[in-house]
């Protein structure tokens, strides 16, 4: 676990550099380790699949897995995997500020 | 008046519940009914469908009556179940009938969704693709192990959550065995690709396992995240694009809860599980419908030990509930489970929804190997058949084996967190 400072705010991630608390999450956090992860630009479908990522986080406990997301979130698993190319579920966690979803166990 | 407690399911979970709370009724003289509803009679005891495709169990040992499991008490009603009025309180039947209820138990499990994946249960399945994760499945591929002379073979899980988490690994290791006996094991390229990024989802656990795999020369490709099923072609088609050529696939499907969870207004997610509540057990649905087993939506593992696990708690709010009384927060996420390796060994692991599988004994400092592989385990492997019938379907407590994950024994390391902190809790 270590303290990082990003876009001004310090936030406790875990070894792989998912959130431990995801209420320290903040717009602005999301686009500098969306550019950490080679995102330059954050699009509108993004941010949709940001947004249901924690959505789904707070409502259930999780985030959701790759096939959930291409049914539930309004994007398509194919575009998914264009707009996150190193795994939508995951790279979509870290970049949401929530741990990373193990569909349970 | 009598209370009229309904349970949906004559499996693991609605078996054991119904005759724990018969005796707790009849001890206690209570004036309640209780009703089992299934949509066969043929109750499976699971965990021996890892051991059909290897010739080592059939269907005459491993499936029996499941009124025959419950007490002669308890009535059992042979039907489909067309959903659940929560509204009312009620649950309507295949054919229309209506059945009322003061307490209802969803215990129904998990169901495969082999639609959910293109392709799979298309051109191919059941010749060149198969699933052991149900009888029908698991004897087709029992021939067709029998027939297999060499090539690639392809252990795939599509998604998570799935029933019993570590038995296609189990699988993997058996085939190892059952390759090596049957002298071609060098023929064969053995590989398990799932959608984890490591071999389990815990990380002590996963290591463990992944240096398994490793020394049996088993491939573990990770992050593998199935798209499609070409039988014909004999690839996997990752979401990612990646293909996985094979000449027999063992694939586990996504999981699903019941249909009819799907047709009950308010009671299901949208893959049909039951939203509850992982301390107390009910439901998030309505304050008399409680929950248990694979059916439910909580972080554990779907496994009959947990369901075990969970029956004692379930009873005890469920008889708090009917007194009008507090609820008893109580259930760990206790889980336990043998993982059979081949050649006569097996490993144990115990864990709950705070404590990942850690290395030690079982249930204290004397017991049972815990994460290493040992002729005891399996043994205790094949012994747990004769307890799932005699002693956990009836509901009876065994001594030295408790409701909530023993701490002795455990060992714990400054490199091995406690609290797994990715774990949410829900």
């Amino acid at each position: 676990m270590s303290t990082a400072t990003i876009a001004g705010t310090a936030v406790e991630r875990n070894d792989e550099g998912f959130f431990v608390d995801p209420n320290q999450w903040t717009r602005d956090i999301a686009v500098e380790i969306a550019a950490e992860d080679g995102i330059t630009t954050m699009t509108d479908q993004h941010w949709q699949v940001i947004d249901f990522m924690r959505k789904e986080y707070f409502e259930k406990g999780t985030g959701p897995t790759v096939r959930v997301l291409g049914k539930t979130s309004g994007v398509s698993v194919k575009d998914l995997y264009l707009l996150f190319p190193k795994g939508p579920a995951k790279m979509a966690a870290h970049i949401a500020g929530i741990p990373k979803p193990r569909g349970c166990i | 008046m009598t209370k009229r407690i309904v349970i949906l399911g004559g499996g693991t979970g609605g078996t054991l519940v119904a005759n724990r709370l018969h005796r707790h009724y009849h001890k206690a003289h209570g004036d309640v009914s209780i009703t089992v509803i299934d949509q066969d009679n043929h109750h499976v005891y699971q965990p021996g469908l890892l051991f059909v495709p290897f010739g080592l169990a059939d269907e005459r040992e491993i499936v029996r009556s499941r009124k025959a499991q419950l007490h002669k008490d308890v009535e059992f009603i042979e039907s489909g179940i067309e959903r659940v009025d929560s509204g009312r309180d009620v649950v309507v039947l295949a054919d229309g009938r209506e059945l009322g209820y003061d307490l209802l138990v969803i215990a129904t499990g998990s169901h495969l969704a082999l639609d959910e994946t293109e392709g799979l249960a298309g051109a191919g399945w059941n010749e060149k693709v198969f699933t052991f994760y149900d009888l029908p499945g698991a004897t087709a591929l029992a021939a067709a192990l029998a027939d297999f002379e060499g090539g690639r073979l392809v252990v795939n899980v599509v998604d998570m959550p799935i029933k019993c988490p570590v038995a296609p690994l189990e699988f993997c290791f058996l085939a190892d065995w059952y390759f090596t006996d049957r002298g071609i094991r060098d023929k064969v390229e053995i590989t398990y690709a799932t959608p984890l990024d490591g071999a389990f989802t815990k990380p002590v656990a996963s290591a463990t396992l992944a240096s398994l795999l490793d020394e049996k020369g088993i491939h573990l490709v990770t992050e593998f995240n199935t798209g499609e099923v070409d039988g014909i072609g004999g690839k996997l088609v990752g979401y990612d694009g990646r293909e996985m050529p094979f000449d027999l696939a063992v694939v586990v499907p996504l999981h699903s809860g019941g249909d009819y969870v799907g047709r009950s207004e308010g009671l299901g997610d949208d893959l049909n599980f039951v939203p509850t509540n992982k301390s107390t057990l009910q439901t998030l649905a309505k304050g008399n419908i409680f929950a248990i087993g694979d059916a439910t939506n909580v972080p554990a593992s779907k496994a009959g030990s947990v369901t075990h696990f969970e029956g004692e708690v379930l009873v005890e709010n469920i008889v708090r509930f009917l007194e009008g009384r507090d609820l008893s927060s109580t259930f760990d996420g206790h889980a336990n489970c043998f993982i059979e390796t081949g050649f006569g060994k097996a490993l144990l692991i115990d864990f709950n929804y705070e404590t990942e599988p850690l290395p030690g004994h079982y249930p204290s400092r004397v017991g049972m190997p815990l994460l290493k592989e040992s002729r005891m385990n399996h043994l205790g492997k094949l012994m747990f058949q004769w307890f799932y019938w005699h002693a956990l379907l009836q509901g009876r407590d065994v001594p030295g084996i408790g409701t909530d994950m023993p701490e002795h024994g455990k060992q714990h390391t400054s490199t091995t967190p406690n609290r797994a902190p990715e774990e949410a809790s829900a």
